[in-house]
Formats: C-alpha cells, sequence, structure tokens
C-alpha cells in the first residue's frame, strides 16, 4: 500500500513555475530527504503536498487527512505554556500520547514554562512533539533541524526512525545528514525550464 | 472545535490577549460624550441610541484583526487548515471567541453606559436585546474581513474599509430598534431586520471566510 504518489508535479511561487515534472512514491516505513539549492521550490512543493497550495500541474495521491506538516514557523503560543499547546494539537488531531511526545523531545522539564520564555531550539523541539500527538502516517517536515542543537538533532532522528518502523513515511526536506536509511530526491534535475516558467497565471490565479 | 474556543478564550484572558480593549473603549467613548455635547438630557437623549450603538461598533473594530493575523504570523493557521478541523468549523468558532471576548462584554456594561447618556430605563430592554442580535453579525462580518486581509502588513485599514460598509444596515436597524424603545412604539420590525441580518451572517459567512482564508494561504 502506497501512501503518498506523485505524478508529474508542478509547483508555482508568485505566479512562476519552480519545479516540474517530480514523480515520486512513499510507502510505509520508507523516507525520502529532499534536496536542492535555496528558491529551487522545496517549501513550495511540500506546501503542494500538505494541501495548502494547488500543483500546477500533475497529480498527488494519498489517503484524506494523512499528512502532518511542520514548516519554519512551529504555530506555538506564547502566553500558553509548552503543555498546554501541546494538548490543544492533541485533542484538534484527535490524537494523545502528550507524556510520550514531552519525553521524545526532551520538554518534561519545560512542561509548565510560558512557550514566550522558550528558546528557538526549545520551540522547535514543541513544534515537532506535535508531530507525535497529530498522529498522521505521512510527516511532511520543511527543514525540522533548524535552530536544533546536535543531542536535539539525534532526538529528532530516532523520532522519524521511530515513526517509519512503525508504519509511518516522512517527506523530509532538509540541509543535513540525519544518518536515517532514506533515499534521497536531489530537485536541481526538476528545475522548471525557463521557456515555460514565465507564464504567469494571471489575475484569476485566486480563483482557479 | 471546543478545544479552538478554550485556546482562543485562554489567549485573550491572558497577558497581551485584548480582553476588555473593547469595553474599555466603549467606556471611554460613553463617558466622554457627555463632556464633548452637554449634560443635557434634552441634548443626549436623541442621540444615546447612535452613539451606543457606534461605540459598540467600533469597539467590536478595534480587535478584528487579531482573529487571523497571529494565527498567521506564527504558523498555526497553516496548522489548522492541515488539520482535520473544517476551516469554515474554524472560522465559526473563532468569530464566536472574538464575540465572547467583545461583544458580551459590551452587551453585560451596554445598561450602565445608557445611564452615562441619559437613555431612559424603558429602551434598556430594546439595547440589551438589539446587542444581543446584532453583535454576533459584527463578530461574522469582521471575520470575513480579517481573512480576506490576513496576509497583509498593517491590513489594518483596509479592513475597517472593507467591513464598515457591511455593519451599516446593523448599525442602522439596531440603533431603530432602540430609539423605537426609547419612544415606546413597537420594536417588531427592527428587530426581525437585525434577526433576518444576523442570521445570514451566521449561515453564509463562514463559507466565504474560508474560501478567502484557502486563497490567501497559497
Amino acid at each position: 500500500m502506497t501512501l503518498l504518489s506523485v505524478q508529474g508535479l508542478a509547483v508555482a511561487r508568485g505566479g512562476l513555475r519552480t519545479v516540474e515534472g517530480v514523480s515520486f512514491t512513499l510507502d510505509p516505513g520508507q523516507a525520502l530527504i529532499l534536496r536542492g539549492p535555496n528558491g529551487i521550490g522545496k517549501t513550495t512543493l511540500l506546501r503542494a503536498i500538505a494541501g495548502l497550495q494547488r500543483p500546477v500541474a500533475g497529480r498527488i495521491d494519498m489517503a484524506d487527512d494523512a499528512v502532518a506538516y511542520a514548516a519554519h514557523a512551529d504555530g506555538v503560543k506564547g502566553a500558553l505554556t509548552v503543555a498546554e499547546n501541546l494538548s490543544f494539537w492533541a485533542r484538534v488531531f484527535g490524537g494523545g500520547g502528550m507524556d510520550t511526545a514531552l519525553s521524545a523531545m526532551d520538554l518534561v522539564p519545560l512542561a509548565d514554562r510560558p512557550a514566550a520564555a522558550l528558546s528557538a531550539g526549545q520551540k522547535r523541539r514543541l513544534g515537532l512533539a506535535r508531530l507525535l500527538v497529530a498522529r498522521r502516517p505521512l510527516w511532511v517536515l520543511d527543514e525540522p533541524t533548524v535552530s536544533l542543537d546536535t543531542a536535539s538533532v539525534l532526538r529528532f532522528a530516532a523520532m522519524v526512525r521511530g515513526h517509519l518502523a512503525g508504519g509511518g513515511a516522512a517527506l523530509i526536506a532538509t540541509h543535513i545528514d540525519l544518518g536515517l536509511d532514506a533515499q534521497v530526491l536531489d530537485l536541481t534535475a526538476f528545475r522548471a525550464k525557463a521557456d515555460r516558467a514565465a507564464r504567469p497565471a494571471g489575475f484569476n490565479e485566486a480563483f482557479a | 472545535m471546543i478545544a479552538l474556543l478554550k485556546r482562543d478564550l485562554r489567549l485573550a484572558v491572558r497577558a497581551g490577549g485584548g480582553f476588555g480593549l473593547g469595553v474599555a473603549f466603549f467606556l471611554i467613548l460613553c463617558a466622554l460624550v457627555p463632556f464633548g455635547v452637554g449634560p443635557d438630557s434634552g441634548a443626549l437623549r436623541p442621540i444615546a441610541p447612535g452613539i451606543l450603538w457606534l461605540g459598540a461598533l467600533l469597539a467590536c473594530l478595534l480587535s478584528l484583526d487579531r482573529i487571523f493575523a497571529l494565527d498567521h504570523e506564527d504558523g498555526s493557521l497553516d496548522l489548522l487548515a492541515t488539520s482535520p478541523l473544517p476551516l469554515e468549523g474554524a472560522v465559526a468558532v473563532k468569530a464566536l471567541a472574538h464575540w465572547i471576548t467583545t461583544g458580551l462584554p459590551l452587551i453585560v456594561a451596554a445598561p450602565l453606559f445608557g445611564i452615562l447618556l441619559h437613555l431612559p430605563g424603558a429602551a434598556i430592554p430594546a439595547l440589551i436585546v438589539s446587542l444581543l442580535l446584532g453583535t454576533p453579525a459584527l463578530s461574522m462580518l469582521g471575520a470575513f474581513g480579517a481573512a480576506v486581509t490576513v496576509g497583509l502588513r498593517r491590513g489594518g485599514l483596509l479592513l475597517s474599509l472593507l467591513v464598515l460598509p457591511l455593519y451599516i444596515p446593523t448599525l442602522i436597524f439596531g440603533t431603530e430598534m432602540i430609539r423605537r424603545g426609547q419612544e415606546g412604539g413597537s420594536i417588531a420590525t427592527p428587530l426581525l431586520f437585525l434577526a433576518g441580518i444576523t442570521a445570514g451572517t451566521l449561515a453564509l459567512i463562514p463559507f466565504a471566510a474560508a474560501a478567502a482564508l484557502r486563497i490567501n494561504l497559497r
């Protein structure tokens, strides 16, 4: 059973195509690392797969409500404590396992601290702990290791390995080596051709 | 959805949440008007319904941009859009949270402020009923304006320009209802119009606002 199947996908940012012709599949237990220079369209591609943006061409096949998405912004509310932030997302996603998630990202000592008092790396750990309470099979992660220290990167890699072992899959855009047994897809080869790229979708883009 | 409502209410009452901002503005307006036009009840009484409704409307407007802008900034809106909650439901819940933190305190405080403006006691029930019926429409229309302007930096001006014309029918019928209550006439006609506007708004706006959010998130 395939969790995610992408065929001939093309995405656009600001009316211009970034990458096109991207195809891959992800089965349970697999991880795929996206690489490529800045601006190639990794974030745009991940947003399209998360359902936040429509692809310009191609198709994305997966089950409904399969994606847990984590991007540059962690969705953390400074006025709430770490535990309150996490339990909100746990209830929204109908998941549980707060304690597991807190200990997986080493947040137990910080649970009662207001999130505004966290450092950037601690906030990121809280954002990643959300993936565990979301209980979604497909993790779509956009540079998850930004501002994490070495120990936290190892913790995160262990968390991803546990997710894969449990039948999940992960699609990760990252520039560092997580030590995962994963395929790597370099998007440089899929860069949109210049002659086809300059095709702004026009005013009606919003209503397409 | 209840989790989202609870979170929004909790955020509103925590430091920097803006709870009470609307009521404070309402108090300032109603307290300053008698200084501006003079304390004479003959001058204040005819304008009291208009001042009360204008105060409620502007107090509502004050906190509108917070409905979605903060969630957009910290990425929560993206995560909500990918969550199992339907976006229409999220819009409705956030408008409800806005109403509970802004509209409801106004309704509770309005009779007191009515006295400041020499509103006769007979008009107080009409005042409360008109605000109860009208302010949910203000919050919901405001959520629509906030959804349209969510990606914009300093979108507050555009938000006001978009939302204020939509507020006019509510303002007209709300004021008319208090005026009729003041004069002892029948309040049925403005009451039905006000209820109709609010019912239509509550039914249709969540879909429009969710569509606007989806476009803005792209």
